[in-house]
């Protein structure tokens, strides 16, 4: 009626929870009322003399009516192409293996799956391949998801696939590449930890093997190269986050991806992504040796940061994160694959490893400006 | 009969490696003592009977300059300027179980790009949100501009840093300057930090706090949220201030528990519940994972705090849980 009621109502705003709060003397105000307080409020505006009009009877009856609608939707809704794909959700196992199976068939002639082996439970190990032809040629690797509770890291490894895929004859400098080496692209590189962050643990790293005389489950898989195995940088303790394993690739996941790499023999470029940390690493985690060949990582992060000016660091992993025997680019590294590089993506701890899904896109698009200087590099310069 | 020396350790060790497999020395980084105590392992080369030899190798290692090098040619007869104590090990396969409690660490100048510098600016971090953290103030380490790092007799290590550090929820930067001193290894003393930045508080959230402090004393059911952020990173609006309660009532645990051989974030709040208080503060007892990125390890922690805006949080009991490992947090656990 007036501004005295008007402040009245403002009063009200701190004890109660205004989905709509006051604003003039025209506007109606919304306000949800728990249950118990029901009658007080009621009074309360009565006294007062404000007119009131119950809009909803039972907030709770229609949440649930909306989350049946939502869980029926969802299943419904299975993307029936890559371009329906929602990139900007984190999705399961079997929705990327479907994804991966969908870019297959849509693009035939530039797209093809390969299965490397099977996780210790048994999941297949898929990489996708992307090829223009030839036969074995230089080729560059992208992995996501080997420490299965980075989530991001999947997610952007979907994105990757798809952008590759799409861009390749509209973007000159990838069909560039693409017209005269592969690339190999295996998104869930640990598959039993991934199903196990989505049922039971969002927090598993590990493979999900179990460890004889052991309660404990499950190897590093990034401590589990052989590179400086037994080292420092890596526990011999199964119960351990970083358990290396009994032996160098013992672990399935491992040792299909050495096995690939030594048979193709013809790598030239291996990029292993993590998170997080945002950071660009380059060998050695096991030994001080310094590498050769790192100048054009500090330029993948400037154009990284060009996106949304997230900042990155860049060094080798023993110097800038902490000591790391047994890793992947180590072993790489030491393969001759020249251009051996890991990421740790989004974001520097305020979420870590539970990074809204919002930021999926927004990371992998600022990736991808990395990766692709990193493989115009390595395209540029053939060894 | 040459025997080569490959080391796959510590820093103190691989600098072994480097110099005795000769090649040049680009560069000296100063060496500090190291204190460590650890089981050594030697196996003899392969042409030698097997002989096992443990060594308890203690403490009082004097230090000298360290080398890196890089993979030059074999060359067994160089000798390294870094000579350790306990090298009669010299061509020797050694390899180290460490459980070092301090390694060779950088004195001197720092990289801040590198490990050490960045370790020391997150406890600052910590630091900075036990102090002025609150549901409308947190803060994060935004860059290491410099850094310098030196041994104080008997106390520990001392590390002076430049820093940024970024005021998320309001999203404003500042400069700061900090010292902390790391206590000796095995004394349970928490780092001691100072800092001054030029305007921390120039935001001044006290009308948020304190309409949120209200709503909260007069809930009249007590709070509770789980899963905060859910497995997707996300949360009711609602549940926003709780997360930030968490975060800084972990910062208490984070800074007493942060060592020069960890980095800290809080990964999760497990789950968070009001608790009946008198009028002066709003009590929460909550179950937070903390994240350590050097062991990997997710550390659960119970901790009981209040919350008023002109006290702040304050936390009355921390304990940590036992180490779970196929663990999936049960909901509510009170």
């Amino acid at each position: 009626k007036d501004e005295a009621q008007l402040a009245l109502i403002k009063d009200m705003e701190e004890m109660l929870d205004f989905w709509r709060g006051v604003t003039d003397v025209a506007t109606p105000v919304d306000v949800r009322v728990p249950f118990h307080s029901l009658q007080s409020v009621k009074r309360h505006l009565e006294s007062l003399e404000l007119e009131y009009l119950v809009m909803i009877q039972d907030l709770q009856v229609m949440l649930d009516e909306e989350k049946l609608e939502m869980e029926s939707a969802a299943r419904v809704a299975e993307p029936r192409n890559t371009e329906s794909f929602d990139f900007s959700r984190y999705h399961t196992i079997s929705e990327i293996y479907s994804f991966q199976d969908m870019l297959v068939a849509e693009n035939p002639n530039l797209v093809s799956k390969i299965v490397i082996g099977q996780s210790y439970q048994g999941r297949p190990l898929n990489v996708l391949k992307f090829s223009t032809g030839g036969t074995n040629r230089p080729a560059i690797w992208i992995d996501t998801g080997i420490h299965s509770r980075e989530w991001v890291t999947q997610a952007s490894g979907t994105w990757f696939a798809k952008k590759i895929a799409s861009d390749y004859g509209r973007d000159s400098a990838l069909t560039a590449i693409l017209d005269k080496m592969d690339i190999f692209v295996e998104i869930v590189t640990n598959p039993d930890g991934f199903y196990f962050t989505h049922n039971s643990n969002r927090m598993w790293r590990k493979t999900r093997k179990p460890n004889p005389g052991s309660s404990c489950v499950g190897v590093d898989p990034n401590r589990n190269w052989d590179a400086g195995f037994g080292g420092a940088g890596a526990s011999g303790n199964p119960c351990s986050e970083t358990y290396r394993g009994e032996k160098a690739h013992s672990e399935p996941e491992v040792k299909s991806i050495v096995d690939f790499v030594k048979s193709h023999g013809n790598f030239k470029a291996f990029v292993s992504i993590h998170s997080y940390s945002q950071m660009l690493l380059y060998p050695y985690g096991y030994t001080t040796t310094p590498v050769k060949d790192q100048a054009e990582g500090s330029c993948a992060i400037t154009d990284l940061a060009s996106l949304y000016g997230t900042r990155y660091r860049y060094g080798s992993i023993i110097n800038t994160i902490y000591q790391a025997s047994g890793g992947t680019i180590d072993w790489t590294y030491n393969q001759g694959i020249k251009y051996s590089y890991t990421f740790e993506l989004r974001d520097t701890g305020r979420y870590g490893f539970i990074l809204p899904a919002n930021q999926i896109i927004p990371t992998a698009q600022e990736t991808w400006l990395a990766l692709m200087a990193i493989m115009d590099h390595t395209f540029k310069n053939p060894y | 009969m040459i025997w080569t020396v490959s080391t796959f350790c510590s820093h103190l060790f691989c600098y072994i490696n480097a110099t005795l497999t000769g090649g040049a020395f680009p560069f000296l980084r100063s060496f500090t003592p190291v204190v460590f105590s650890s089981i050594v392992v030697l196996q003899p080369p392969a042409m030698s009977p097997s002989i096992i030899i443990v060594l308890a190798v203690l403490t009082g290692v004097t230090g000298s300059p360290s080398v890196a090098t890089s993979p030059a040619a074999v060359d067994a007869t160089a000798h390294p300027n870094s000579v350790v104590e306990e090298t009669e090990i010299f061509g020797w396969q050694v390899s180290v179980e460490k459980e070092a409690e301090e390694d060779a660490m950088a004195t001197g100048e720092l990289n801040p790009n590198h490990y050490p510098a960045q370790r020391a600016a997150k406890v600052v971090q910590h630091y900075l949100n036990v102090q002025y953290g609150s549901p409308f103030r947190l803060f994060g380490l935004h860059k290491v501009h410099s850094g310098n790092a030196e041994d104080v007799a008997d106390s520990g290590r001392k590390y002076q840093l430049e820093i940024s550090v970024q005021e998320i929820i309001n999203n404003t930067t500042e400069k700061c300057s900090a010292e902390l001193l790391f206590g000796r290894a095995g004394e349970q003393r928490s780092s001691q930090v100072q800092v001054s930045c030029e305007e921390l508080l120039k935001t001044s959230t006290d009308a948020q706090e304190d309409a949120l402090f209200r709503k909260y004393q007069m809930n009249q059911s007590l709070l509770s949220a789980e899963n905060l952020p859910d497995s997707y990173g996300h949360m009711e609006p609602d549940h926003q201030p709780l997360w930030h309660l968490g975060i800084v009532a972990s910062s208490s645990v984070m800074l007493k528990e942060s060592t020069e051989n960890t980095l800290y974030n809080m990964a999760q709040v497990a789950n968070i519940i009001q608790l009946a208080s008198d009028n002066k503060q709003v009590k929460f007892d909550c179950h937070v994972l903390l994240h350590e990125m050097v062991s990997q390890e997710i550390i659960h922690w119970k901790l009981l705090f209040t919350w008023s805006p002109p006290d702040g949080v304050k936390v009355l009991q921390m304990e940590k849980l036992p180490h779970c490992h196929d663990c999936k947090v049960p909901p509510n656990t009170n």
